[in-house]
């Protein structure tokens, strides 16, 4: 920004990014402001290219199933799911029926821990941090059960092509079935304490706007797509692994609740009743696993052989946590495919930022990019410039802005 | 209390055990080596480690004389951590370079391979003999 030259008058710039704690994903935000009051928006991705399409060009699908984990540290089973699904879509693999059950287990598990993780930063956002902290501690519970399953936190590198590697045994099933009586107990206490705050309310109710029309033209996916009111969920209008066996219906903000507004507040409703559903999907799959093998071929060098012959293209469609997910792959015979692509949920949502943010306060971006769920980063700070003086704005002074502001409100 | 569900709930959680895992020491003690002596000696106790859950993929534990030295664990490390010595015919794991996906212990013909529980392996020294396996 200080190579650019930057405008005196209102609107004044002011940029955030490219790396910013409010922000989850590097990306640099420039606001055209008139006092408090956010006028134009404009945003630039792709500050944090790893090159990881690259390194899976190089390597052969059973190698890339393990660096596709590593795409998302919260979305760990959605990349590897969908690349696989891709694969078997051209190497024409049969997955048995156990492997989509318990393929739908965790990946459903990943969604409960996925929601709390963003309604904990959600309510840091707000400055509610007991909140968050609560919602990060009963998110422990998702984590231990998932590092039970699959042997480790994050990463779990439990899909394999053609199947799952690891089974899911009788004490497994008891330690599962125990988990989501855990949160089923806690589902109304966690929606009290969210949906009947007041803080919350004021902070939430109203702001961050995307009407049904926006989310339809900017293509909006997942749960922001949902709080605006839009029916769509992959699990249901495309049903994959187990979910065409079981009724999974897309998630819109009920009526008692004013209806979809295309809120902030919208989409807390949205993220929490999921968990829900996502409690009783497990429940369904646990009841209903099916006995049988979980790989189509346990031999890995046969697999490897059939994968090397492998010709034609695939696409893996996944309902992640965020929206769907997107891997296209092309083999040609040959050990690596000829191209594989990403499309991480987040890509789909990142536009409507625009329409969101325009007309709030400054001290609203925070919560309101974080609304949108997109994937997580760290801390920097936002450089302010005024009368060609800058200030730095740290994560602290954005949070005190936040504050301050519910304190002028609860006044 | 109406529009503020959380109060009752501070209130309660200000009484409950911490959710976190323990520190090994409960204090920070002045010597972090004269502590360790003193443990060792029974004098001192300390909080035990987390235990790992089943099937845990920890540190690599290769098995040499079981080794074929087929190289099939070479072609599935998505992390090109494992090399081969073509002198000896067996392999060298790089655990630095490791990412704990224990696909080489599934493909492994003779079960040469193996995921100990051992997980604290953070050293300065990417070569330090801690981190080359063979």
């Amino acid at each position: 920004m200080s190579t650019e030259k930057v405008k005196k008058t209102v609107p004044y710039t002011v940029p955030i990014g490219p790396v910013h704690p409010a922000l989850k994903e590097p990306v640099m935000f420039t606001f055209g402001m008139e006092g408090e009051i956010v006028r134009t928006v404009d945003f630039a991705p792709g500050q944090t290219h790893r090159g990881i399409e690259w390194m899976g060009m190089r390597r052969n699908p059973v190698q890339i199933v393990h660096l596709t984990d590593r795409i998302c540290g919260i979305c760990g089973i959605v990349h590897s799911l969908s690349f696989a699904r891709a694969v078997e879509q051209i190497a024409e693999i049969q997955v048995p029926e156990r492997a989509d059950y318990i393929r739908t287990i965790l990946h459903e598990l990943e969604r409960i821990q996925s929601h709390l993780l963003w309604a904990g930063v959600a309510a840091h956002e707000l400055g509610f941090d007991s909140l968050f902290y609560l919602t990060w501690r009963v998110r422990e519970q998702s984590m231990d059960l998932i590092e039970n399953l699959t042997g480790n936190r994050v990463n779990y590198g439990i899909v394999q092509i053609g199947g799952v590697r690891r089974d899911i045994s009788d004490e497994q099933r008891v330690l599962a079935e125990k988990g989501l009586d855990y949160y089923q107990g806690l589902l109304d206490k966690m929606a009290t304490l969210f949906l009947e705050d007041s803080t919350i309310l004021m902070r939430c109710r109203g702001h961050g706007i995307l009407s049904e029309q926006d989310a339809r033209l900017l293509c909006t996916i997942g749960p922001t797509a949902r709080a605006s009111g839009l029916n769509m969920d992959v699990r249901q209008d495309y049903p994959y692994c187990a979910y065409g066996d079981l009724d999974v219906k897309a998630i819109l903000p009920p009526p008692e609740t004013g209806g979809p507004k295309g809120d902030v507040y919208d989409r807390i409703i949205v993220r929490l009743l999921e968990v829900g559903q996502s409690i009783g999907i497990i429940r369904q799959c646990l009841e209903n696993l099916p006995a049988g093998e979980i790989l189509w071929e346990p031999k890995m060098a046969k697999l490897l052989a059939v994968l090397k012959k492998a010709e034609g293209e695939g696409i893996g469609r996944v309902e992640a946590p965020r929206g769907e997910c997107m891997h296209y792959v092309k083999m040609a015979g040959k050990e690596a495919p000829e191209s594989w692509k990403v499309k991480a949920s987040s890509y789909s949502n990142l536009m409507s930022w625009i329409p969101m943010l325009q007309g709030e306060q400054l001290a609203d971006v925070p919560i309101i990019v974080a609304s949108i769920d997109p994937c997580l980063s760290c801390t920097d700070r936002v450089a302010v410039t005024r009368n060609g003086r800058s200030d730095i704005l740290t994560k602290e002074d954005l949070s005190r802005l936040s504050r301050e502001k519910t304190r002028r409100m609860m006044q | 209390m109406a529009g503020l569900p959380f109060v009752p709930e501070v209130l309660k959680q200000l009484f409950s055990r911490p959710a976190t895992n323990a520190f090994p020491a409960r204090h920070l003690p002045p010597s972090v080596t004269e502590f360790l002596a003193k443990v060792a000696r029974g004098e001192a106790q300390i909080h035990p480690p987390v235990p790992t859950p089943p099937k845990f993929r920890g540190k690599i534990v290769y098995d040499r004389e079981a080794c074929i030295g087929c190289s099939l664990c070479i072609r599935v490390c998505p992390a090109h951590a494992i090399e081969f010595i073509p002198e000896t015919k067996r392999v060298r794991i790089y655990v630095t370079q490791c990412i704990f996906c224990s696909q080489c212990n599934d493909v492994c013909p003779k079960d040469a391979l193996h995921m100990s529980s051992d997980f604290l392996l953070a050293t300065e020294d990417r070569y330090a003999e801690s981190q080359i396996v063979e």
